[in-house]
C-alpha cells in the first residue's frame, strides 16, 4: 500500500465517498425566468455528470446560464421568477427537486455547498469569522458551541490563516483573505461536491494564484468535486479535467480538458480563444467575435450561436442542431459537423 | 526631446488619515511619447489609478510637476486648465456608472461638444451630425441615437464613454482599465477598436490594468507599481521576456495561460504587505520576496537603468544582477 493510500484511509470520513460514485447529476436542465410580459430562457437542456474529485469548468460569457446552472442545482433558484421547467438533479442520490425545504437544508452546506463570486458581500460583517464557520458545523454535526469553534479554527488553518484570527470579523481581513474564509465555510462540513462561481474573479493576479492552488490542494487532500464557473479559460486550463463551454442556455462543446483545449471543435470555443491577447506573441492580430449574445427573451429557432458565426449557413438558422461526438468524451451542438470533412480555420487538429 | 507628450516629474500624492499618512503615489517619475501607449499595472492599491486621476487634475498632487506638452499641468488654472483637458480625456472603468443615467446617447456624446464650442456656432442639425459620426467611429448603431444607457449592453456603453472621450479631438488618452468588466469576446472588440483609433489619429495612451495579458498586447512601455512606487519600467516585449524585479517575477508567473500543460511552478508570495502608512525609508516589497538580503533596509531602491530602457528599483538587482537573473 503506498503512502498516499494510508493516509486516505486514515481519515474515515473518505468512507462515505465509497457508497456513492456519481456525486452530481443534471439531466436535461430546463430553466426559465417568468417576467410579467416576457421569458427569459436562461437554460435549455443541459445535463453533464461529475464523480468524485473530479472538476468540471463551466464556461461561458454573461448571460450563457452559468450561475443560473449552480443555483438550480442547490435549489436556490430565486422563485418567483425563476422556473425549472424540466429535469432531474440529483446530489449522491438525493433528487434536489422533489426535497422538501427542511430536507434541503440538511444537504446544503453538507454534501454540497458554493462559494460566490463577492467575499466581500458574502460574509455577515457582524459575525466573527470563527462564528460563522461554526455555525455551518454546529446546523449539521449538532456538536456543541466549543467544538463547532474549535473546528472553525482547524478550518482557518488548513486554507491558510492561523487559528487565532477565528475571532476577528470580515473588515479585518484582505479580499484574498476574505475569500479563503468563505472557502472554508463552504468546506467545513467536507462536501461531496462543491460549486465555485467565479470565485477568484474579484482578485488580485498573485492572490488568484494562491487560492486557485488552495483549491488545487484541497481537492486532492478532500476528494471533493469541483463545479468551477468561469469565464476566464487560464482558470479552467489551470484547475479543471472535464469542461463544458455554455453558450445561451446550452452546453455548446463539452469534452476532457484536452479535448476541448487541443481539439477545440465549435465555432464559439475557438472565438473564445482566439479574442485573448496571446501572450506569447504580441502582434498577434485580436480576433474577437462580432456582434452580441442574443437576447435571452426572443432565441432564434436554430442554433443561437449562427448570427455571430463565420461558418454558419442558412440550415444553422433553421434548426437546433444535434450533438455530435468525436470520443466517449467530446461532443458539440454544431450543424456544420453533420458534414463529414467540415474543420475550422485556426484550432482544432 | 521634442516627442516627448507628457512628463511626470517627483511626483507625490499622500493622503491625511486618523492613522497617518497614506502614500498613494510617493515619488514617481516617467515620460509617455508622442503616439505610444504607456501601460501602468500592478495590484489594487499600488496607485496606479491615484496616479491617472492625478495626470487629469482630478486629484492634486501633493507634489511634483507634470508636464504636458511642456506646459505645467499643476500649475493651470481655469481656462488654461479647460484647455488642457480638452486635449486630456480619459475612459472609465465602469461603464454602467460613468454615463448619466437621464441623458440620451446623443446627450452624453454632445455635451463635451457644446462645453469646449468644438464646433463654432454650431446648429442643433450639425451637433447631430457630428454625434452620428463619432457614434460611426465607435461603431454604434444610428439607431441608438436616442437611446438612454440602461437599454445598451457593457461594451456598447464603454463604445459611448470612448465616442465621448473622442469628441473634443484630444491628443492624448487615459483609459482606467477600460476592458475589466466587459466579456471576453467584447474585450477584444474594444481593445481593437482602441488600437485602430490609436493608428488613424496618431493618439497617445496611458492604459492603466492589473491584466497583464491585456498590457502587454496594448502597450509599448510598461511601468510595474507597487505600493505607489515604480519598481520596474521597460519596453512591454524586455518586460515579459527579461523580468528582473521579484516583484514583477511574481506577477508574470501568476499569469493563467490559457493553454494545456502549462500549470507551471508559480512564485509565490507570502508574508506581510508593508502598510502604505508612513512606510520607513526601505525597499516596500522586502517581506514579501525571495531575494531579500542584506542591503533592502538600506533606504528606498531609486530606479536605475539596468539594460538600455530597461529600469529596475532593487537594491539587489542592481548590486548583483547577473546572479538574480541566473536563478529566476
Amino acid at each position: 500500500m503506498s503512502v498516499e493510500n494510508i493516509n486516505h484511509t486514515e481519515e474515515n470520513e473518505h468512507l462515505r465517498y465509497d457508497t456513492c460514485e456519481t456525486v452530481l447529476e443534471v439531466k436535461d436542465l430546463v430553466v426559465h425566468y417568468e417576467l410579467e410580459d416576457e421569458t427569459v430562457e436562461a437554460v435549455n437542456g443541459i445535463s453533464f455528470s461529475l464523480k468524485r474529485g473530479q472538476t468540471i469548468g463551466l464556461v461561458g460569457e454573461t448571460g450563457a446560464g452559468k450561475t443560473t446552472t449552480a443555483l438550480s442545482t442547490l435549489n436556490l433558484l430565486p422563485d418567483p421568477p425563476g422556473v425549472i421547467k424540466n429535469g432531474e438533479i440529483t446530489v449522491c442520490g438525493h433528487k434536489m427537486l422533489e426535497l422538501k425545504p427542511q430536507e434541503l437544508e440538511k444537504i446544503r452546506g453538507k454534501e454540497i455547498s458554493m462559494i460566490f463570486q463577492d467575499p466581500m458581500t458574502s460574509l455577515n460583517p457582524v459575525m466573527t469569522v470563527g462564528e460563522q464557520i461554526a455555525e455551518s458545523v454546529r446546523l449539521h454535526e449538532g456538536i456543541s458551541k466549543k467544538e463547532a469553534f474549535e473546528r472553525a479554527q482547524e478550518m482557518l488553518e488548513l486554507v491558510g490563516i492561523p487559528g487565532e484570527r477565528a475571532i476577528d470579523y470580515p473588515h479585518q481581513f484582505s479580499g484574498g483573505m476574505k475569500q479563503r474564509v468563505v472557502i472554508a465555510i463552504a468546506l467545513a462540513c467536507n462536501p461531496y461536491v462543491l460549486l465555485a462561481d467565479e470565485p477568484t474573479t474579484a482578485l488580485d493576479v498573485t492572490i488568484q494564484a494562491q487560492v486557485l492552488d488552495m483549491i488545487n490542494d484541497l481537492k486532492k487532500r478532500l476528494g471533493t468535486a469541483l463545479v468551477m464557473i468561469t469565464h476566464d479559460l487560464g482558470v479552467v486550463a489551470e484547475i479543471c479535467d472535464q469542461v463544458a463551454v455554455m453558450y445561451a442556455g446550452r452546453i455548446v462543446e463539452y469534452g476532457t480538458l484536452e479535448d476541448v483545449f487541443a481539439h477545440t471543435k465549435h465555432p464559439y470555443t475557438e472565438g473564445l480563444f482566439n479574442s485573448l491577447p496571446n501572450i506569447a506573441d504580441k502582434n498577434a492580430e485580436l480576433k474577437p467575435i462580432p456582434g452580441l449574445m442574443p437576447d435571452p427573451t426572443k432565441l432564434p429557432p436554430g442554433c443561437a450561436f449562427a448570427a455571430r458565426c463565420q461558418y454558419a449557413t442558412e440550415a444553422c438558422k433553421s434548426a437546433q442542431p444535434e450533438p455530435t461526438y468525436f470520443s466517449d468524451t467530446h461532443y458539440v451542438l454544431c450543424t456544420r459537423y453533420y458534414e463529414p470533412d467540415f474543420r475550422l480555420l485556426t484550432r482544432g487538429v | 526631446m521634442s516627442d516627448v507628450m507628457l512628463e511626470v516629474r517627483n511626483l507625490k500624492k499622500y493622503f491625511k488619515t486618523l492613522r497617518g499618512t497614506v502614500h498613494a503615489v510617493d515619488d514617481v517619475s516617467f515620460t509617455v511619447e508622442r503616439g505610444k501607449t504607456l501601460g501602468i499595472v500592478g495590484e489594487s492599491g499600488c496607485g496606479k489609478s491615484t496616479v491617472g486621476r492625478c495626470l487629469l487634475r482630478l486629484l492634486e498632487p501633493t507634489s511634483g510637476e507634470i508636464y504636458f506638452e511642456g506646459i505645467d499641468i499643476c500649475g493651470a488654472k481655469g481656462s488654461e486648465l479647460k484647455k488642457l483637458r480638452k486635449d486630456m480625456q480619459m475612459i472609465f472603468q465602469d461603464p454602467y456608472s460613468s454615463l448619466n443615467p437621464r441623458k440620451t446617447i446623443r446627450d452624453i456624446i454632445a455635451a463635451p461638444l457644446l462645453e469646449n464650442k468644438i464646433i463654432p456656432n454650431a446648429t442643433k442639425k450639425d451637433i447631430d451630425t457630428r454625434v452620428l459620426e463619432l457614434m460611426e467611429t465607435v461603431g454604434l448603431a444610428e439607431r441608438l441615437f436616442n437611446s438612454y444607457p440602461h437599454e445598451l449592453d457593457g461594451g456598447r456603453r464603454q463604445r459611448v464613454g470612448i465616442a465621448r472621450a473622442l469628441a473634443v479631438q484630444p491628443k492624448f488618452i487615459e483609459c482606467d482599465e477600460p476592458v475589466s468588466a466587459l466579456d471576453v469576446s467584447i474585450q477584444a472588440q474594444i481593445l481593437n477598436l482602441l488600437k485602430k483609433l490609436q493608428r488613424d489619429r496618431g493618439l497617445t495612451f496611458i492604459f492603466i490594468t492589473h491584466n497583464l495579458s491585456v498590457v502587454h498586447y496594448f502597450s509599448d512601455d510598461i511601468i510595474v507599481m507597487y505600493l505607489g512606487q515604480i519598481v520596474e519600467k521597460a519596453p512591454a516585449r524586455e518586460l515579459f521576456e527579461n523580468p528582473m524585479h521579484p516583484y514583477t517575477k511574481a506577477l508574470l508567473s501568476a499569469i493563467l495561460v490559457p493553454e494545456i500543460g502549462n500549470r507551471k511552478q508559480r512564485i509565490r508570495l507570502a508574508g506581510e504587505v508593508t502598510s502604505p502608512i508612513d512606510p520607513p525609508d526601505r525597499c516596500r516589497f522586502e517581506k514579501r520576496c525571495h531575494y531579500a538580503c542584506e542591503l533592502c533596509n538600506q533606504g528606498t531602491p531609486q530606479l536605475i537603468e539596468v539594460s538600455p530602457n530597461h529600469f529596475v528599483a532593487c537594491h539587489c538587482v542592481q548590486k548583483n544582477s547577473n546572479t538574480i537573473a541566473a536563478g529566476g
